[in-house]
């Protein structure tokens, strides 16, 4: 079930330069969201007809709460304007939407989770589920960042973090990839959200390897439910409700196996 | 006669070419899929027709994407009809519309005149109440848009469908033409039994960082309230050069606007770009509308057509 509720803001803060950190008090969403959803986030400058899709950074479903991470994509844009509201504003949001990792199929085993850039803040909620789950999970989670880091501690308390940095300020220089070259990994299975980039470069791991990847994928939405066809992405078999070599990010996804799709 | 609770006391229900619509709004094609994702937020059954997102003889795998993006009180799109064909048309989507209780209005795309007759007659024996056909999408290479720019175009294949249709035909506009009126005379010449308009208006946004166009497509049409008083000054201007009932669309996102595109003279008004906006906005249309009569004291909302300027 979806719901389109009109949130509390909560609480809002800047966590790296143009990362911001939002806490908004939305129950029926929260009650309902499962980690690697999104919701779409509509601002309240009515020009601004669109909605932002915005992955839960963390779910809070005791305090009926939702955390967004976001990068602020420039002046005057509706980021931009998401930044400036404070605690005790008001905003609609429509959620959960998408569909989610699948939790339940890395049960047991050996997971690797990756993020890049503004791809991290869905991994937060992952490993915490991931290791509240029964059994407890081997987990553990590559970050690339540019250079700055946010969300680390966050993610770091649950599981074993390795970090990258494009300008080797932190970690290992270079980007997820080199952790993964540079210690040989070869998990059971692995959750990735992040740049383009990385993600066709984990599929072409994965690939030949012949592990298990589950990328998150990214596009320009319109309605954010599945109707208005906007935010496709190329599979590689006809799709059965498209009937065309076309999934729908916003409802077939954003989660795919990376054989799935083209990337 | 019974005595009818006061609430109900005005009539919403509108008239297109013989089908009786139990209030004037309804979707616009391709905002709206076949309903079913909107169902969640709004029951079907209150509207007074679902017009389906255009479907071809064949599936189409539309554009590239990007597809869609944000501009001042609009968005520009370029899909590209994107659309699962026919076959799986007619055995998925309308079945689920028949489920509730609203008028089905498929939109009808093509790349040839025969492509639009094919679709025509393969909806000839289903529970379609109405055709809508798009000779004015500005995202497709071939077909669309070409026919709906020329007015000899629209005349023949207007002529043409009309031969192969089973239910009353709406020709949908393209506002990017220099003269409406003539564009709406060659759609009744050619035997139209209804008009909609306006289709979105070709658009363009660049981004200049990349020095790149933002749409793969490179222009796209454009929607929502930024092009609302272009198509209401064109609805107005269709509705008095014809003698055709005309379905209002473009820009509608609250009651105030279908308000004035009723009084402009459309005898329905569409919802497009809003639904991205609130999914549950044609519910509120149609709400306050009701209210809006209730305060004015107008009890058949026909005297509402055409009204303006009266």
């Amino acid at each position: 079930m979806k719901y389109r509720e009109l949130a509390n803001i909560d609480r809002q803060a800047e966590i790296a330069e143009g990362i911001f950190s939002l806490w908004l008090h939305a129950p029926e969403i929260a009650a309902e969201a499962v980690p690697g959803q999104f919701v779409s986030v509509y601002l309240n400058d009515k020009s601004r007809l669109l909605p932002r899709p915005i992955s839960l950074c963390e779910i809070d479903r005791e305090e009926g709460r939702l955390r967004i991470v976001y990068r602020v994509t420039g002046k005057g844009r509706g980021t931009e304007e998401l930044s400036s509201y404070r605690k005790g504003d008001k905003i609609w949001l429509l959620g959960p939407l998408g569909n989610g990792f699948p939790l339940k199929e890395a049960q047991g085993k050996q997971i690797l989770l990756v993020g890049g850039g503004i791809g991290i803040p869905p991994l937060v909620e992952t490993v915490k589920a991931l290791k509240a789950m029964p059994g407890g999970s081997d987990v553990r989670i590559l970050a690339g960042y540019r250079n700055e880091l946010f969300l680390a501690e966050d993610m770091g308390q649950y599981a074993d973090l390795l970090i990258s940095t494009e300008d080797g300020s932190s970690g290992t220089k270079g980007t997820v990839m080199d952790i993964i070259r540079e210690k040989s990994l070869k998990p059971d299975i692995v959750f990735a959200c992040g740049p383009r980039p990385m993600l066709k470069a984990l599929k072409d791991w994965a690939v030949s390897l012949d592990l298990t990847c589950y990328i998150s994928m990214e596009e320009r939405m319109a309605c954010g439910i599945g109707a208005c066809l906007g935010c496709v992405c190329l599979s590689e078999e006809v799709d059965s409700h498209s009937n065309v070599r076309n999934k729908r990010v916003c409802k077939d996804g954003p989660v795919f196996e990376c054989r799935e799709v083209e990337v | 006669m019974q005595e009818k609770n006061s609430r109900i006391l005005h009539s919403m229900s509108v008239s297109i070419a013989g089908v009786e619509l139990k209030n004037p709004v309804m979707t616009a094609s391709g905002t709206f899929g076949s309903g079913e994702e909107f169902s969640e937020f709004v029951d079907l059954s209150d509207l007074g027709a679902v017009v389906t997102k255009g479907v071809a003889n064949v599936p189409w795998p539309g554009n590239p994407v990007p597809r869609v993006v944000e501009t001042a009180s609009g968005m520009l799109n370029a899909i590209g009809l994107q659309n699962p064909g026919i076959d799986l048309f007619i055995k998925r989507d309308i079945p689920f519309l028949k489920q509730y209780d609203t008028k089905i209005i498929v939109n009808v795309c093509g790349h040839s005149i025969r492509d639009y007759c094919e679709v025509a007659e393969r909806l000839s024996d289903q529970p379609v109440d109405l055709l809508e056909i798009n000779v004015s999408c500005p995202n497709v290479k071939e077909g669309g848009i070409a026919f709906g720019q020329n007015p000899y175009a629209l005349e023949e294949i207007t002529r043409e469908v009309k031969k192969y249709a089973a239910q009353p035909v709406i020709m949908k506009l393209s506002p990017n033409v220099t003269d409406i009126t003539e564009m709406a005379k060659a759609a009744r010449d050619g035997g139209a039994d209804a008009l909609s308009l306006i289709n979105t208006l070709t658009g363009m946004k660049i981004d200049i960082y990349r020095k790149q166009f933002v749409l793969a497509n490179r222009t796209g049409g454009l929607s929502g309230p930024a092009i609302r008083p272009v198509a209401l000054r064109m609805v107005y201007q269709a509705a008095h050069a014809v003698d055709l009932p005309v379905i209002g669309m473009g820009g509608i996102a609250s009651w105030e606007d279908a308000v004035e595109f009723l009084l402009a003279g459309a005898c329905a008004v569409s919802v497009g770009t809003a639904n991205f906006t609130d999914p549950a906005v044609t519910r509120k249309i149609i709400s306050g509308i009701g209210t809006y009569m209730e305060k004015m004291n107008i009890k058949d909302i026909k005297d509402l057509i055409g009204a303006v300027g009266e």
